[in-house]
């Protein structure tokens, strides 16, 4: 009987030693962050090899994703935001691929753990930061002040935004994190009730249909989400980064 | 058992932590121990470090090789498209052109027929005005003449009329009165009832 939170375990393969009390080691969650980087690598190297001017299907993807992720920032930033496309899209790829292969039966889902959300969330915020103020000065503090709002209340508004400013790591990280990690433990309690009712002989196995049923139907949605859940970091990365190219608004 | 699954699926954070990791099989030793996965703190170490070479080496494929190249295919292939489609107007611009310089070359060519044919027609017409204008010419001589011999030979017959009927009347006179009139008595009687 499987434990619902047992695939979220992080497995040392080999140790690397420790640098003071932190132990590093080469782990499962390595493992799938390097399967996400190479299938990315050969997804849009691999496929487009051919530089075919007709491409096939597999070139056919990976010019979708080049336009998918192209068109998001485009849309939300301007023709501005294309120098941080490489940023937005190896996001978008280490998600999208990371979560799809996560959602295999067996495999482990990189971004199940908050530790790595964060640190991708904390990547985008300060690169926002950085670029804001590199690119925008002190004006970047206009970010903070919205026009067109009367004075009395302009204090509370300041510190509003300042504060949803702070917080948006923490949403951007959490969302993807309890996206993964919810719909991986429901996957598994209800797969868990199939092998569970299965001991108990005939009137078991016809009682299990109906969780079976459920697994089935989830594991559609958990694609869904894997999906989504890409799309949603990668367009609220483009959004953050759209107020360091453009505090004004 | 049962229990725990659903203890597991409802809470997630920290009731997870102490019920569900104690209750499950031993762990490898290569695992970590109890506790929550993803908020056991010495796993946090190797996924940044892993997190941090990956994302860089992708952050690296991706802006060094792979989205120039899927760049540049996509900028050839709409350049090509471009092109392609700017050597079909031009050809469909030489089309137009050539079917202009044909409209116009029939066009030509039938006005020039159509003056030909003017010119024929008014020729032919001409001809055959004249001709006919001939013809009836010939024919009103030929008339003229016609009833000038008609005229003629009706003079001539009055004439010869008048001789047979004087001499009749000279005879009719003579035989009724045995007396034969002289010739201009005759014909000024003769002349008077024909005149009448």
């Amino acid at each position: 009987m499987g434990d619902p939170i047992r695939q979220f375990q992080i497995i040392d393969y080999f140790s690397l030693g420790k640098i003071g009390p932190v132990n590093l080691a080469f782990t499962n969650s390595a493992l799938y962050m390097a399967i996400a980087v190479a299938l990315t690598a050969a997804l849009m190297l691999g496929a487009t090899a051919g530089r075919q001017l007709v491409p096939g299907r597999l070139q056919s993807i990976a010019e979708l994703a080049y336009e998918f992720v192209a068109d998001t920032i485009r849309n939300t930033i301007g023709e501005s935001g294309m120098r941080f496309f490489p940023l937005v899209f190896s996001l978008f790829m280490f998600i999208l691929i990371s979560n799809v292969v996560g959602l295999i039966p067996y495999n482990f889902t990189v971004a199940s753990h908050l530790i790595v959300t964060v640190a991708l969330a904390l990547l985008v915020f300060f690169t926002v930061l950085v670029y804001g103020f590199w690119k925008n000065g002190v004006r970047f503090l206009n970010l903070f002040v919205p026009k067109g709002i009367p004075v009395y209340i302009l204090p509370a508004i300041v510190l509003i935004e300042v504060f949803s400013f702070f917080v948006r790591p923490v949403s951007h990280s959490v969302r993807l994190f309890a996206n993964m990690l919810a719909g991986h433990i429901t996957l598994k309690v209800f797969a868990g009730f199939v092998t569970m009712l299965g001991a108990f002989g005939f009137a078991g196995w016809l009682g299990a249909i109906i969780p079976l049923l459920m697994t089935v139907a989830l594991t559609a949605l958990e694609l869904l989400v894997a999906v989504l859940q890409a799309y949603v970091f990668a367009i609220l990365t483009c959004i953050y980064l759209n107020d360091a190219v453009h505090p004004g608004h | 058992m049962a229990e725990n699954l659903l203890i597991g699926a409802i809470s997630t954070g920290t009731l997870a932590t102490g019920t569900l990791a104690t209750g499950t099989e031993a762990t490898p030793p290569s695992e970590h121990g109890g506790g929550f996965p993803p908020f056991q703190k010495e796993t946090f170490g190797s996924q940044l470090l892993w997190l941090a070479i990956f994302f860089v080496a992708l952050y690296l494929i991706a802006s060094k090789l792979a989205l120039p190249r899927v760049g540049s295919i996509i900028a050839d292939r709409r350049k090509r498209i471009s092109s392609d489609l700017d050597e079909a107007a031009r050809i469909k611009d030489a089309a137009d052109a050539a079917i202009a310089r044909y409209e116009k070359a029939l066009a030509d060519a039938r006005a020039r027929a159509q003056a030909i044919a003017a010119k024929t027609r008014d020729e032919v017409n001409a001809e055959a005005e004249a001709r006919r204008r001939a013809v009836e010419a010939s024919l009103q001589a030929k008339l003229n003449a016609a009833e000038q011999a008609i005229a003629a030979t009706q003079t001539a017959a009055m004439a010869n009329v008048q001789g047979i009927a004087q001499e009749a009347a000279i005879a009719i006179v003579a035989r009724l009165t045995g007396k034969a009139p002289s010739q201009a008595a005759a014909a000024a009687a003769v002349k008077a009832v024909m005149e009448r």
